[in-house]
Formats: structure tokens, C-alpha cells, sequence
């Protein structure tokens, strides 16, 4: 291995675990509530405001925040910058739940999630949620395809299954071992099918809203949405690495890889900047600009996700002593990913008001819930992988 | 990774055979409205607010009897939507209007599916489970459904109801256009056909065209010269005329571009025959290739793991 990934191998049950799942328990009261009720039963949606806070924060922006899958893996596997594969593992694990939690929430969401399968079959081209929904398939299964080698990195040789299953011992062996070969070779086509088909789906969910010009407020209706969704979804990317290394490698006492993560915040200012330029460009070029002192809660949201989300971290990242400073980095990042995370609710739940018969949303505490859950959950399986699975750098652990 | 010049071209040869053969075409956006539709053209200067057609709409849709039924009154204080039980709802508005004796006009106003030309809720549909039909009429077909509830985030005219009390089979609700009744020789919707006043006319939609323009221009005095539904979001199978501004009585102001222009010139000019996802997968294979060979000539052999 170019990098030394390893097992954590610590204590699972921290308090920390423990207070996630006490959110997962209460997610998945409120989930059990809305297969009994209905999902007018634990939500605050209407007929006007069809989609809330789980199509806005758990599919959208969870979306979003998993881009640093795709940016990290065509830096390091299709650039070339071998320099940044520590941070490619910890990254496709966060894509994996990411996109994993992503199809969890739209079972929960959607009205019929049994009848999931059959966008599969009933195809409508002209449905940008149709593309979407294809892509999301796909490139999950491809993420899961990229994840393969790292389980048989680790169990390859010694399969150990407990009970009963250790029949299968044999088996699963060879099968990953057959997977690792095979993989190993084919692995390319993956790495850049999983860039293709994030640009595609992550541009598509800009396009989502095109369909409803006289909802969304024109702060962001544009018709380059797609374009500044793609843009700060590939912003994003390695500000959400460098958000959930420091947060990872702080939680277990690693060393702060500020060697990679410095490095990374310098090309986020290249990446971050065109994203900013196209908005403003954008908000000018259109005259939107009018709008923005008119006080109301949309034009305030829109003030603060560029001001605090975009401008404010930029600038933070121009200077040479933040971007050395751990502290630094992860504020500049946090306030990164934060900006997109504003920028996905504002696009879908802030923003969108439907002239007729809106009467102002904001999630139930149930609706709340189910989305804190599959956050703790999401979570809690991170840390599990990353205990038994070799998913981060840890040859230079610092003992405390 | 191990890509090799000679395999990334031999797939990218198959890949780009196959986009070759049939070329990305980027064809203007074109209405896919059927021809010769049917629709219904509402006149609110006759319409007195009896509330027939919503009784008529729940017998012939099979939906409960509507709230108060009989009253033509109290009803009216509150504003009120289609929902999941109701396909039209009449409203009442005082929009500023006076008899002689300088007494409010109240104006009555049935909401219901416009059947647009483009719909953008069909357009939307991840499954297609919404189809304009030839009769003009926006059908909802429940077997397809998911429930993702994208045709309400799209629907212009906020119609599209929602049974979020059904846990496991809820449906999208609305106006069905009695599409089984107007698909037979001579059927009328049922709210059409129980209209006291012939406040709503049945018929197909050049001819109500014809039909409105002929009372604008008689009783210019009387009505504003707007057919609301000729043009908007490129046109709607259902047409109101009236003697006050339409949004007014809570029919929106729209564009005339048909909502599903925008998302669908983008979608097809990027996606057609997929050759933007071939054609980056070509350029980042190309990337891939030469990072790599710049590799191996520096000795440096990478199998670094995903």
C-alpha cells in the first residue's frame, strides 16, 4: 500500500457512541411512527410544500456533503497526486454512508417506499429526477465496488465468521480474493465512472428546480442552477474531508495530517473561488442584487450563506497563517460546508414559496428526528468501519 | 491503478463507436401538447357560487360528499383548496367591485386542474406516471407512483393533492378531467354537466378559444380582455374569462413559457444519446492514462488502494 491505513482498534462504546444512539433510538421511533401514521402523522408538509427537511438536508445536501468521495478520488487516482491518498479512504467511506443514508432517507421520505424499484422500470427522460434517481443507483453501486477492495485488505486470509456461517469461511474467502484480483485490474472504469456520474447527478439536483420558476425565489432561481450546484458541490469536497479527518483524527488522538490538509485548502480557494464568482456573476449579471435589502427571511438566508459560506471562509483561506493553523482549516472549512449545507436548504425549503397557498414550514420535532437519527447512525457506522476496517492514517498516532 | 494506454483506448474506441453512430442532436424544445384537445372555459361573471359542481365532483369521482354541501355561505369566510377529498372547490372573492348601490360584488371562482398543454407535473414525473391523453386530460395512474411528490413541487397552480395520512399507499389527488366520461361521444365533466348558470362550457379547446374571444368582444364593458389560460405556462386545457383581474381571485400570474421548457432543453442538450458522461469519461480516462505512464517511467509503480 502507497499509505498505511489501519484499523483503530479502540474501545467502540465511547460516551460519544452512546449519546448517537440515543438520537438513533429516538430517529427510529419516529420512523416506526410514520409507517404507522403517515407522513402527515410526523411531518409539517402540506399539499403546497410537498417536500421538507428530508428531501432538503438528508437527500440533497447529503448529496453535497458527500462530494469528497468523487473530488478526492480524481485527484488522487486520475491527476495522479499519489501525495493525497491518505485522505481518499476516509473520504469513499463518507460517500458510502453518505449515498447509503441518502437512499435510507427517500425510503422514508417517499409515499410509497416499497414501489422504490420502479423508476428501474418506467422510465420518464424528461424528468430531471428521473436522471438523478439512475445516477444515485449507479453510483452507489460503484461506491460499494470502490469500498470492495478495502474489506478484503483486512479480511483477505482470514475470513472468521462466528457461529454457524464459519462454513462459509472457505467461501467468502475465495470470493474476496477472486474480487480483489478482478477489482484490481478493473478498478480505473470505476474510479472514473463514479467522477461521471457525480457531475451529472450532483449539476441534475440544480436542475430539479427549473420546473418551478414561480416558487423559487429568484435570489436563486437561475438558469445556471445546475452549474452552481456542481460548482460547490466539487468546492465542497475537500473542505467536508478536512471538516471529518480533524474531527476523526481529534476523536481518536491521531496525528492532525496537516500535511495533506494544508495543501488541500490552497486548491479549495481555486475551487471555492469559482464557485464564488459564478454566484455573484450570476446574482449580477441578472440583477437579483435588487433583492438583497429587502429584510425578508429569503434574501437574509441568501446574505448569510454567501457572506459566512462562501466570502468569509475564501478570504480565511487567502491567508498563509490560517491555512497553516489546524484551527484555522477546520473553521474555514466548517464554515465551507456549512455554506452548502445553507445553500441546499435555502434552494429547496427557504427559498421555495409557493405564491398560492403557503402557509411558512418549519419541520415537526418527529420530522426533526428521523433526520438527527440517520445522521447519529450514519455516524455510528463511520466509526465502526473505521475501528475494524484499515480506513485512516495512523502510523504517526501521537499517544496522550 | 492499472490502466494501461492500450486498454483505456480499446474501451474507449467501444464507447466512442457507439456515440458516433448516432450523433447528439440538440433539437429545439418542442410542445408535446396533443392536438385538437378537449377543455372547459369558465366564466366567472355566471358562475353564482352554488357549489353544484363540487357535489357533482364527488359523486362522479367516487369522494366524500363536500364540506356543508348545502351551504352557500358561511363557507365561503374561509379560503379554500382542492385537497385529497376534493378534486374543485368554489372560493368567494370581494375584489373591490360594486353594484349601484355602492354594495360589494362578491365574485365566485372554481379551482381545479388547469390541464395544462405542458404540464409541468408530467414532465416531472420520475416515473411517468402522469401522461397528458389525447382528450387533453392530465391522467394520474397510481400503479407507477412512488410517492416522490416532485409533480407538487412542480405543479404551477399548486393542485396536486396528497394522502400523507395513508402510511404505506398514499395517492396523488386531483381533478381526473372525468377523462372516462369525456373519452365516450357527447360525456361532459361532471361539474360541466350539473352547472345551473353555464359558467363552465365543455368543449374543444380551438372552438372555446373562438368561443371566449366572441364574448370579450360583445361585452367589452363587462369582461377584461384576457383569456387567462390561452397563453399561460404555455397554455391550459381549462380557460377562465372574467370581469375582475385574475389574481385576484387567486389564479397566479405565469408566463407564457410553458414550465417545462427550461429543465427539459438542459437535460436533453446535456444528456442526449449521453454524450457529455462519454465524453468526460474520455477526457479523465485520458488524464488517468498519462499520470499514470508518468508513473511507471519514474519507476515509481502506484497500486495504491481505492
Amino acid at each position: 500500500m502507497a499509505h498505511n491505513a489501519r484499523p483503530m482498534n479502540r474501545p467502540l462504546w465511547t460516551p460519544g457512541v452512546l449519546v448517537m444512539l440515543v438520537f438513533m433510538f429516538a430517529g427510529a421511533l419516529a420512523i416506526i411512527a410514520r409507517f404507522t401514521g403517515g407522513i402527515g402523522y410526523v411531518t409539517n408538509l402540506t399539499h403546497a410544500r410537498p417536500w421538507g427537511i428530508w428531501v432538503g438536508i438528508d437527500v440533497a445536501t447529503g448529496v453535497a456533503l458527500a462530494a469528497g468521495g468523487f473530488t478526492t478520488a480524481a485527484l488522487a487516482h486520475i491527476f495522479g497526486r499519489h501525495y493525497y491518498e491518505p485522505v481518499t479512504r476516509p473520504a469513499l467511506l463518507t460517500a458510502v454512508l453518505g449515498y447509503t443514508f441518502v437512499v435510507i432517507g427517500l425510503l422514508v421520505d417517499i409515499g410509497r417506499s416499497w414501489a422504490i424499484w420502479k423508476p428501474m422500470f418506467h422510465w420518464n427522460f424528461n424528468s430531471v429526477l428521473f436522471e438523478v434517481a439512475m445516477c444515485v443507483m449507479i453510483y452507489l453501486t460503484v461506491l460499494y465496488i470502490e469500498f470492495l477492495p478495502i474489506v478484503a485488505e483486512q479480511f483477505k486470509g482470514r475470513v472468521n465468521l462466528p457461529g454457524i456461517l464459519s462454513k462459509l469461511n472457505n467461501l467468502v474467502d475465495k470470493l474476496l480474493q477472486v474480487a480483489d484480483r478482478i477489482l484490481g485490474k478493473v478498478m480505473w472504469v470505476f474510479i472514473i465512472l463514479g467522477v461521471v456520474l457525480s457531475c451529472m447527478h450532483q449539476s441534475s439536483l440544480g436542475s430539479l428546480m427549473l420546473v418551478a420558476p414561480t416558487k423559487l425565489h429568484p435570489l436563486w432561481y437561475t438558469p445556471i442552477l445546475p452549474l452552481l450546484f456542481l460548482t460547490s458541490a466539487i468546492a465542497v469536497g475537500y473542505p467536508m474531508v478536512v471538516f471529518e479527518t480533524t474531527l476523526a483524527t481529534s476523536s481518536f488522538k491521531l496525528n492532525s495530517e496537516m500535511h495533506i490538509l494544508a495543501p488541500l485548502t490552497r486548491i479549495t480557494i481555486y475551487l471555492l473561488g469559482v464557485y464564488m464568482v459564478v454566484k455573484v456573476g450570476d446574482m449580477v449579471v441578472r440583477g437579483t442584487w435588487v433583492y438583497l435589502l429587502d429584510g425578508t427571511t429569503q434574501t437574509n438566508a441568501f446574505i448569510v450563506e454567501v457572506l459566512f459560506g462562501v466570502m468569509l471562509p475564501w478570504a480565511m483561506l487567502l491567508f498563509q497563517r490560517v491555512r497553516q493553523s489546524a484551527k484555522g482549516v477546520f473553521f474555514a472549512a466548517a464554515l465551507i460546508v456549512g455554506g452548502v449545507v445553507l445553500n441546499r436548504i435555502n434552494v429547496f425549503i427557504v427559498g421555495f414559496k409557493p405564491p398560492l397557498s403557503d402557509n411558512g414550514y418549519f419541520p415537526a420535532v418527529s420530522e426533526i428526528l428521523v433526520t438527527l437519527g440517520l445522521v447519529a447512525a450514519l455516524m455510528f457506522i463511520y466509526r465502526v468501519a473505521v475501528t475494524y476496517l484499515p480506513v485512516l492514517q495512523a502510523s504517526k498516532e501521537v499517544r496522550s | 491503478m492499472q490502466i494501461t494506454r492500450r486498454h483505456f483506448f480499446r474501451f474507449m474506441g467501444a464507447a466512442g463507436a457507439s456515440v458516433a453512430v448516432r450523433p447528439p442532436s440538440a433539437h429545439a424544445w418542442q410542445s408535446k401538447a396533443p392536438p385538437d384537445t378537449f377543455g372547459c372555459l369558465v366564466d366567472l361573471t355566471r358562475c353564482v357560487g352554488c357549489r353544484k359542481c363540487e357535489e357533482a365532483c364527488a359523486t362522479v369521482n367516487g369522494l366524500p360528499e363536500p364540506e356543508r354541501a348545502d351551504c352557500q355561505c358561511t363557507i365561503f369566510e374561509k379560503n379554500r383548496r382542492p385537497d385529497e377529498t376534493a378534486f374543485t372547490v368554489i372560493n368567494r372573492y370581494y375584489t373591490g367591485k360594486v353594484d349601484t348601490f355602492d354594495k360589494p360584488v362578491p365574485t365566485y371562482a372554481k379551482v381545479q386542474c388547469m390541464h395544462c398543454q405542458d404540464p409541468a407535473c408530467v414532465s416531472a414525473c420520475i416515473v411517468g406516471a402522469l401522461t397528458k391523453e389525447d382528450t387533453g386530460a392530465v391522467r394520474y395512474d397510481v400503479s407507477k407512483c412512488i410517492g416522490c411528490r416532485y409533480c407538487m413541487v412542480a405543479c404551477p397552480f399548486e393542485i396536486p393533492a396528497y394522502e400523507y395520512f395513508d402510511p404505506i399507499t398514499p395517492r396523488v389527488m386531483k381533478c381526473t378531467f372525468c377523462q372516462e366520461r369525456i373519452s365516450k361521444a357527447d360525456g361532459l365533466p361532471g361539474c360541466a354537466a350539473i352547472c345551473p348558470t353555464e359558467a363552465i362550457t365543455f368543449g374543444r379547446r380551438d372552438t372555446l378559444l373562438k368561443v371566449a374571444k366572441k364574448r370579450l368582444k360583445e361585452n367589452p364593458g363587462i369582461y377584461l380582455q384576457h383569456i387567462y389560460g390561452e397563453k399561460e405556462v404555455g397554455g391550459t386545457a381549462w380557460m377562465y374569462i372574467s370581469s375582475v383581474p385574475f389574481d385576484t381571485v387567486n389564479l397566479p400570474t405565469l408566463p407564457d413559457t410553458p414550465a417545462p421548457k427550461l429543465s427539459e432543453t438542459i437535460q436533453h442538450s446535456l444528456f442526449s444519446y449521453l454524450w457529455s458522461p462519454v465524453l468526460l469519461f474520455g477526457v479523465l480516462g485520458a488524464f488517468m492514462a498519462r499520470c499514470n505512464q508518468e508513473d511507471h517511467k519514474e519507476n515509481n509503480p502506484d497500486k495504491g488502494g481505492v
